[in-house]
């Protein structure tokens, strides 16, 4: 239900040994948006969507995704989400229909064949399908992956630079996917991204992290005329320099 | 419409997931006709070497068939340990390869699935492996292992019973230390060979070594072989004690893989491991 908070982060505070990676954050991320995570290298969205996922344990703080503590319950939500990333591969020697018909199974999709059938159809993977993973480009990659991502038809999908090295019209192909699945079915999508164009284009919030806290947040339009800027990536950058203002309006 | 089929139970989602499991590496075996020569090979060359070796050095008394056939089932048994164990530990490796274990524990699948799978997975590459050795000991050296009827069945079980708890124990440092730790997957099995009794009796050990080789499971199971192929003796105590050991041991190596496992969630490692 839109409105409705999918992702609910209060206090959280993560530490790897002596090294702060996430600093006492929250936030709430509304059903059916497109929420993008921003920052820097090392500002902490990895590990935010690390723990999201529930791969990494917070030291401090809650999380809930879906209205299940990720703690406790995470097998619940994780039935309901998914998540796809340039950084996690898939098994390499098998084919892409090998590696959907594991991850179908594994979700419990059933039926398994028409599901990737529809899929392949929808990605452009049909010529791909019974080709090994590790023979394919970057674009045909992000293209499986994105596949993988979606076999359980996610009501949460976590993006972690979804277009990162591909060519501008891959990217520009896999932004439009993005948007037409968002539309047809309604899902929430988190995506982190260093591409302020795609923010621009696809998002309708946005949290800025820096060292591990919580910039700024706000729609971009919000954000962009909150610093007095013209682009989300200036905004971006004056936040990253420490040039910008604060949520609240006054100079960071 | 959603396409999650819930299952109707808890163990119907396990088998599922587990399932699943067995056939991502089951495919892997039938994609690379090499990885399935390469399990058979080992343990036939083993089985040719150690039979010509045997009969060299037995010369041609009357105990000839005896001995070879007490060495070729040690080789054979001793293969089901070693097998065993690789099995595991080297199909949660090529996790570790594909940098596919974050994908995996995205999923709902959960770690005692993943275990159950590397066990199931581990049983089919022994099988392949182990089978084809044992089918060539019988033209080439008149021997049959499956002579030694039922209770080859349970040393069996009792091999791989703690092939998986040492694969527990190795993929737990796997997940601790990740790749720099490779090469004691097919290391570690050896620091219990020689207190295992494979080819010598534990009383051919020093006093203070035997009471190690009593601690572990396979020198019982040895021990046991011996008994049958020698002296026609089922030694029931025995296998009672391997079982017992076993079990004790695949607890522990359970608790020590959960140990890492939510270690390696704390410490953010299973996002990061591979290579």
């Amino acid at each position: 239900m839109p409105g409705t908070p999918v992702i609910e982060v209060r206090s959280l505070t993560k530490q790897f040994g002596g090294v702060t990676a996430i600093d006492d954050i929250g936030f709430t991320v509304e059903a059916g948006s497109m929420t993008a995570l921003l920052g820097a290298n090392g500002a902490g969205k990895t590990t935010t969507i690390a723990i999201l996922l529930g791969l990494v344990l917070p030291s401090a703080g809650t999380v809930n995704v879906l209205g299940h503590d990720m703690r406790h319950h995470r097998y619940r939500a994780l039935a309901r989400m998914n998540f796809s990333s340039p950084y996690f591969d898939l098994p390499q020697r098998l084919t892409v229909r090998e590696n959907l018909t594991v991850y179908a199974r594994l979700y419990g999709v059933r039926p398994v064949a028409r599901r990737i059938a529809d899929l392949a159809r929808e990605l452009d993977l049909e010529a791909l399908i019974d080709r090994p993973f590790r023979g394919l480009s970057s674009g045909q990659k992000t293209r499986v992956l994105l596949a993988k991502a979606l076999l359980n038809d996610p009501e949460l999908l976590l993006l972690d630079e979804p277009t990162a090295s591909l060519d501008p019209d891959s990217a520009d192909w896999i932004r439009t996917y993005l948007k037409r699945f968002q539309d047809r079915t309604g899902a929430t999508i988190l995506l982190a991204s260093h591409n302020m164009t795609e923010v621009e284009r696809l998002c309708d919030a946005v949290l800025i992290m820096q060292q591990g806290r919580i910039a700024d947040r706000g729609a971009p339009d919000a954000l962009i005329e909150r610093h007095g800027r013209d682009t989300l990536e200036e905004v971006f950058l004056d936040i990253a320099r420490g040039t910008g203002k604060s949520a609240s309006g006054a100079a960071a | 419409m959603s396409p999650i089929d819930a299952p109707g139970s808890v163990l119907g989602g396990t088998l599922q997931r587990s399932g699943a499991l067995v056939l991502r590496y089951l495919y892997l075996l039938k994609g690379s006709w090499p990885r399935i020569l390469e399990l058979a090979y080992w343990p036939s060359i083993q089985i040719v070497l150690w039979g010509l070796i045997s009969k060299h050095f037995f010369g041609h008394s009357s105990a000839v068939v005896e001995a070879t056939g007490a060495l070729l089932a040690a080789v054979l048994l001793w293969d089901v340990l070693f097998r065993g164990q690789l099995g595991y530990s080297i199909s949660f490796l090529e996790e570790l390869w594909s940098r596919n274990l974050g994908q995996l524990f995205i999923s709902p699948l959960r770690p005692h699935e993943f275990v159950l799978a590397l066990i199931a997975i581990s049983l089919v590459r022994t099988l392949v492996g182990v089978i084809p050795a044992a089918v060539l000991a019988i033209p080439l050296y008149g021997y049959s292992i499956f002579d030694l009827g039922l209770p080859l069945l349970a040393f069996f079980v009792n091999l791989m019973m703690t092939g998986w708890a040492l694969g527990l124990l190795v993929t737990a440092l796997l997940l601790r230390v990740g790749l720099g730790a490779e090469s004691v997957v097919w290391m570690a099995l050896f620091l219990i060979a020689p207190t295992s009794a494979i080819y010598y009796p534990v009383s051919v050990l020093p006093d203070w070594l035997q009471i190690v080789a009593w601690a572990l499971p396979p020198a019982y199971v040895f021990e046991g072989m011996r008994g049958i192929l020698f002296d026609g003796v089922l030694r029931l105590d025995f296998l009672g004690a391997a079982f017992a050991l076993n079990l004790g041991y695949l607890l522990l190596g359970a608790c020590v893989f959960m140990a890492a496992f939510y270690s390696a969630r704390r410490r953010g490692l299973l996002h990061q491991a591979g290579e």
